[in-house]
């Protein structure tokens, strides 16, 4: 699997680069400005032998250092559509979070940086991200969960159900949240069943859709 | 009070009422009830004249009183110098202040009945704090300010000249309806019709008329008129108005940097108490670990553990502090999708508007996205409100932003200390705050602060 990675400051950006391969991953580009994040992205596409699978954009990167990286995510994915692309930041935002789920597709991931620290994790995000999941942030879900607070379908459900959606709408999937919660993978699609049916929402088989519609739910 | 005197009154032209005739009605009457104004403020003004008087008088006896009965004289001499000044102890100042309350009565009366607005011109009571001043300081305070002569000034002027241009169109439509139309109306009762050559009914209700339609068109002229004589004396004089203007940045200068030094000590303890200490405990878990990491590997695992939870924590609060200093999302976005953001993580159901070309100076976008911080927080705590409206745009060289909210209204300014202090910032920019929340919703707070924008932002996001 091949990553690019924009990042501004040198350690982390080698940091990374470490940790990715040693857990088997291809860094192909490693950059440090949002131009040259854009032009790793869209080289060679759209069927190059060489085309990244996915990218970890830091949101602050040069010359403006902004929002210049979340700007380069998302052109790039108006130019093709549906790019993985991992968003890290020092803070997480729900306005970015939205305008990264806006399209409506998956394959989209906005971490806090210190969610690096846990590499298993981490690059478990990575993966999920470029296999077309999502990687919620838990501090984006549970500031949405604390908005949908006063919405009586979420207020109806039982702490259980509340644990799992938090954890799904992070981009799990039902084997993770199993392993997550020690229950059984069973217990947990009794309680998605369960949730869907009090959230009104269509029941799905495909974890990413799921995934999205539930953060759709979220973020109304 | 003076404060806000300098600050030009955007609503101030709001008052005028449109010309017509009702309006013309109503000017009559407003136009009679101003020598009464007038008259309490002659009563206010004989206050100090008879202070003065009977103090003159008093010692004029004492110096001129001698021969053999200058014994009795010698007395009243006393008992006038004693009477005069305690009126003068007594009364004076009391009376001096209840005339400037009498002027600021004026003062919103010619802006709200004739579109003129005036300025207090009042300069703020020497001293810190709002406790009552002794009586020396407190009269030195009144004489030594400029205004106090010149409302005294407009009370002799409004005597003789004021109360007659006021009331001249109610005098007018009198004379019309007593001399002229009445009897021409009931011709049989006691009131001589005016003898002059031709008088019949017809003319004198014709002149009656005249008359009547006189005063009525020329009251709100005659109105103004009196507003803006008055305005001459009451409005805050060119050098008053620089007074007031380095008095009002004196203190806001003063506020703006006491509280920029909380601000820094509260950023520096908060530091020194949160990400400096765990950092510290990092070090010593780490070098801990170091040492255990040959004879127990089990152990050192565990502390490196501990140590990565520690960093994670010392960025969580390095995270709360830098929101609270300058939010992230307000540096790369601007106030509006910052204060989208905010209305995000309010947890209200807000709906945004902004209409900004460009970007306001940073400390002016930082000061306002703290405002309407500060006013989503009241929403959330207070008003029990269903919808929030938050309008942001850039008009007449004004950064301009309203919060709504359909909530319970009835709040009250002056009890919570957040909206003062959104104020006192807000002044350091000459910034105005203005708070409408009549009970039962819905509660508006406006904002106010000049500024420029920056040329429009060229890149899209």
């Amino acid at each position: 699997m091949r990553v690019v990675i924009a990042e501004d400051l040198f350690l982390l950006r080698d940091g990374l680069t470490r940790l990715l391969e040693a857990h088997g991953l291809e860094v192909c580009a490693a950059v440090d400005n949002g131009k040259d994040l854009l032009a790793a992205l869209t080289a060679g596409r759209p069927d190059g032998p060489n085309v990244p699978d996915v990218a970890v954009v830091d949101v602050r990167l040069p010359p403006t250092f902004t929002d210049e990286g979340l700007r380069a995510a998302l052109a790039a994915r108006r130019e093709v559509p549906g790019l993985p692309v991992l968003v890290l930041s020092q803070y997480v935002e729900q306005l970015y979070a939205r305008e990264l789920l806006a399209c409506g597709e998956g394959g989209i991931g906005y971490l806090l940086k210190d969610r690096v620290f846990d590499s298993a994790q981490f690059v478990d995000a990575v993966r999920r991200v470029a296999a077309g999941g999502t990687a919620m942030d838990p501090e984006v879900i549970a500031r949405l969960l604390a908005r949908s607070s006063g919405d009586s379908a979420i207020s109806g459900l039982s702490p259980r159900e509340c644990e799992v959606l938090a954890l799904m709408a992070e981009g799990r999937s039902n084997a993770a949240i199993a392993q997550r919660l020690y229950v059984s993978e069973r217990a947990v699609a009794k309680h998605t069943a369960s949730i869907f049916l009090k959230l009104g929402l269509q029941p799905s088989d495909d974890d990413n859709r799921r995934v999205l519609a539930v953060l759709a739910y979220l973020g109304r | 009070m003076s404060q806000t005197a300098m600050i030009p009154d955007s609503q101030g032209q709001r008052g005028a009422r449109p010309w017509g005739f009702g309006g013309g009605i109503i000017a009559v009457f407003r136009g009679l009830a101003l020598p009464g104004l007038m008259l309490s403020a002659l009563g206010l003004l004989l206050v100090p004249l008879v202070s003065v008087f009977l103090t003159a008088l008093g010692a004029g006896v004492l110096i001129v009183g001698d021969g053999p009965s200058g014994d009795h004289r010698f007395l009243l001499g006393l008992a006038l110098l004693a009477g005069g000044l305690a009126i003068g102890r007594v009364f004076v100042p009391a009376a001096l202040l209840a005339l400037r309350r009498l002027a600021s009565v004026i003062r919103r009366l010619a802006g709200e009945w004739s579109g003129v607005p005036i300025a207090v011109p009042y300069q703020p009571p020497p001293g810190p704090g709002q406790q009552k001043l002794p009586f020396r300081s407190r009269l030195l305070w009144l004489a030594s300010d400029p205004a106090t002569w010149r409302d005294l000034l407009w009370v002799a002027v409004s005597v003789c000249v004021g109360w007659v241009i006021a009331a001249l169109p109610a005098i007018l439509a009198g004379i019309g309806l007593v001399g002229f139309i009445y009897p021409a109306a009931r011709p049989g009762m006691g009131i001589p019709p005016p003898a002059f050559p031709g008088n019949s009914r017809g003319t004198l209700l014709a002149i009656g008329i005249a008359f009547v339609l006189l005063g009525v068109v020329s009251a709100q002229w005659l109105l103004r008129a009196y507003f803006w004589l008055a305005r001459s004396m009451l409005a805050p004089t060119g050098q008053a108005e620089l007074a007031l203007r380095v008095s009002h940045l004196a203190q806001t200068r003063s506020e703006t940097l006491d509280s920029g030094a909380t601000e820094i000590r509260r950023i520096e303890r908060d530091l020194h108490d949160g990400a400096q200490a765990r950092l510290v405990a990092m070090g010593m878990t780490l070098s801990a670990a170091e040492e255990l990491l040959d004879s127990s590997p089990a152990a050192a695992r565990a502390l490196l553990i501990e140590a990565r939870e520690s960093s994670a924590k010392a960025l969580a609060e390095l995270r709360a502090l830098i929101r609270g200093i300058h939010p992230p999302v307000l540096a790369d976005r601007g106030l509006a999708d910052a204060v989208r953001a905010l209305a995000l993580d309010s947890g209200l159901n807000v709906d945004v508007v902004a209409g900004l070309p460009g970007r306001p100076q940073a400390p002016v976008e930082s000061a306002a996205y703290f405002a309407v911080s500060e006013m989503l927080a009241n929403v959330s705590k207070h008003a029990h409100a269903r919808r929030t409206w938050i309008d942001m745009r850039h008009e007449r060289g004004m950064l301009r932003v309203d919060v709504t909210d359909d909530g319970q209204g009835g709040a009250d300014p002056s009890r919570g200390s957040g909206l003062h202090g959104i104020e006192r910032r807000l002044a350091a920019f000459d910034g105005i705050l203005a708070l409408n929340s009549p009970p039962g919703g819905p509660t508006v707070v406006t904002m106010e602060i000049p500024c420029a924008l920056s040329s429009p932002k060229t890149s899209s996001c």
